[in-house]
């Protein structure tokens, strides 16, 4: 029996796997292809499309305003993992060590982020408008000026990230911090490590796999990130996922807006690829 | 101390994470005509935004092409999840990477090449687009669901059918499918939700004639929000939270009837 259950024992055949690959290969891969043959065409005349090999779309990426854009992508993902960490470690930490009814309030976390990403961000040009309590409270009290607003700022974004993407760091830190065996913190202590050498020590090093994975959860899809400056940042504050939306919207350079498409992908695959290696040494060396 | 720190500060979360749905509900029910001035309890604009056939159409199409994403998904993705375990490993790791790459691309990157993909080849863009497009990446939300519980309920049913003769047919109806339904039905509910909310591909792939509920509600927000769009929007989160929450309770339920079965020796 035991010999059956390995890889050579009863099985569905490879062969189910056809229609859902198929679909990808068509519907997905597909797409992807003819924007990456449209990322090294050339654009003629208004909206033509001439089928061609160059990289002249790529060579324009090199220009200062491009670059800035791309800068500020990163930094907005820079800020985006840095602030959900923030924000998220603490809690996280609370969930997993002190609180009852864990699977109540994991939950409570997950259902905000499984509804309407639109919905929930719009609601924030509500939260943040100078006519809503909040900011009448602050403006009365004398903490904001007269007409201070939020409003398509980016600071509005900033908030808009941190609110979108937290779920995203929480669940896998919950996930590491929930294993964690807190007799080894304490033993920790009680051999004379004050508590904040402990969580360094002990804490940190155990959960670091879990923390990278929340980092990367928040900051690859934020290299991409496209709704939240169009809703709360009223389409002022251009990033990456703007700017290839502009190309196909309003400029209508298909060839240019696949070349930055497929920048970002690049660049989003190289962090994969950089992060299963990190991971499979982990499991290789740590724990 | 810390410890009651740490609550205070958990509290505050919950907050944030909830304000935003709140804040929506709350002013869906505003009498007056402008969002913030409240101007006393009201559910007319539930019924103004059910009588106006620019918000109706919308939700029809919506539910439509949702529905439809659900049922291709379901079927797609519980086929990729009984044949992906056990494949080679040379076509496994291809399409394992594939039905992660359909997850974390960016819509926006992968909406506009849709978008291209559909005009080059010449399938005009509208409904059919848009749950195609759906499919894709729904199709790999059941996928990792299915396996997770395909993978985690041990093979040793299947393998005891088939030493009793049954092929892989009869074996999926009888012995599979009963145990994977859950999980089956709870991936398909968290697609419907996932095509029901989707702005992005939908907007790039949906062409000028075909308008989805979030598209409509994204276009709107050009002139601010207003109050029949806060009661639209308390419409859908009312609907996308009774899918999760009934999916949640469909995989809770077996998981305990599991663990009350664990007690006869062997399953």
């Amino acid at each position: 029996m035991a010999g059956r259950s390995g890889v050579g024992g009863p099985r569905y055949p490879a062969w189910l796997a056809l229609p859902g690959a198929a679909w990808y290969a068509l519907f997905f891969l597909g797409p992807l292809g003819i924007m990456a043959v449209f990322s090294v065409s050339r654009r003629e005349g208004y909206t033509d499309v001439v089928y061609d090999f160059s990289l002249e779309n790529f060579r324009y990426l090199w220009d200062p305003l491009y670059g800035d854009v791309f800068l500020r992508t990163f930094g907005l993902a820079t800020f985006g993992t840095a602030a959900t960490l923030l924000v998220g470690f603490p809690f996280a930490y609370y969930l997993a060590r002190y609180a009852r009814r864990k699977t109540l309030l994991l939950l409570l976390v997950i259902v905000p982020f499984w509804t309407s990403f639109l919905i929930r961000t719009y609601s924030w040009l509500i939260i943040l408008s100078p006519d809503f309590v909040l900011f009448r409270f602050l403006r009365d009290i004398g903490v904001t000026g007269e007409d201070f607003s939020l409003i398509y700022t980016r600071e509005a974004i900033y908030i808009g990230v941190v609110y979108n993407y937290l779920p995203l760091m929480v669940l896998p830190l919950y996930a590491a911090l929930e294993r964690m065996d807190w007799t080894l913190v304490d033993a920790a202590q009680d051999l004379g490590d004050r508590p904040l050498t402990a969580f360094r020590r002990v804490t940190l090093p155990l959960v670091l796999p879990g923390l990278i994975v929340g980092c990367l959860l928040v900051f690859i899809p934020l290299t991409g990130e496209y709704l939240i400056p169009v809703i709360l940042g009223g389409d002022l504050t251009v990033f990456a996922g703007n700017l290839i939306a502009q190309q196909f919207l309003t400029a209508r350079d298909w060839p240019f807006g696949a070349a930055i498409a497929m920048v970002v992908i690049g660049a989003m695959t190289v962090m994969i690829l950089a992060f299963t290696r990190l991971a499979a040494r982990e499991e290789q060396y740590g724990g | 101390m810390g410890r009651r720190l740490l609550g205070g500060w958990a509290v505050l979360v919950y907050v944030f994470l909830y304000a935003p749905i709140a804040v929506v509900v709350v002013f869906a029910f505003n009498g007056g005509r402008q969002v913030l001035n409240w101007e006393g309890f009201s559910t007319k604009w539930f019924g103004e935004a059910l009588r106006d056939p620019t918000i109706t159409e919308p939700f029809r199409n919506s539910l439509i092409i949702a529905s439809g994403n659900a049922v291709a998904a379901a079927a797609l993705g519980t086929l990729l999840a009984l044949a992906l375990p056990r494949m080679p490993r040379l076509l496994r790791t291809p399409l394992d990477a594939l039905v992660y790459m359909t997850l974390v691309t960016p819509e926006i990157v992968f909406g506009i090449s849709a978008l291209i993909f559909f005009v080059q080849i010449g399938i005009p863009l509208g409904m059919k687009t848009v749950l195609v497009s759906h499919v894709v990446f729904n199709a790999s939300v059941v996928a990792l669901i299915v396996r997770a519980r395909f993978v985690g309920m041990g093979q040793s049913l299947e393998e005891a059918s088939y030493d009793l003769g049954a092929g892989p047919v009869s074996t999926f109806r009888q012995v599979t499918l009963p145990r994977l339904a859950p999980a089956i039905l709870a991936g398909s509910l968290l697609a419907f939700t996932f095509s029901f909310d989707d702005f992005i591909t939908s907007f790039f792939v949906s062409g000028a004639g075909t308008t989805t509920l979030p598209i409509r509600i994204f276009s709107a927000l050009r002139f601010g929000v207003s109050p029949v769009i806060n009661a639209t929007a308390v419409m859908i989160l009312g609907l996308t939270v009774a899918a999760i929450v009934l999916a949640y309770l469909v995989l809770r339920r077996t998981d305990q009837a599991r663990r009350r079965a664990a007690v006869v020796p062997g399953l």
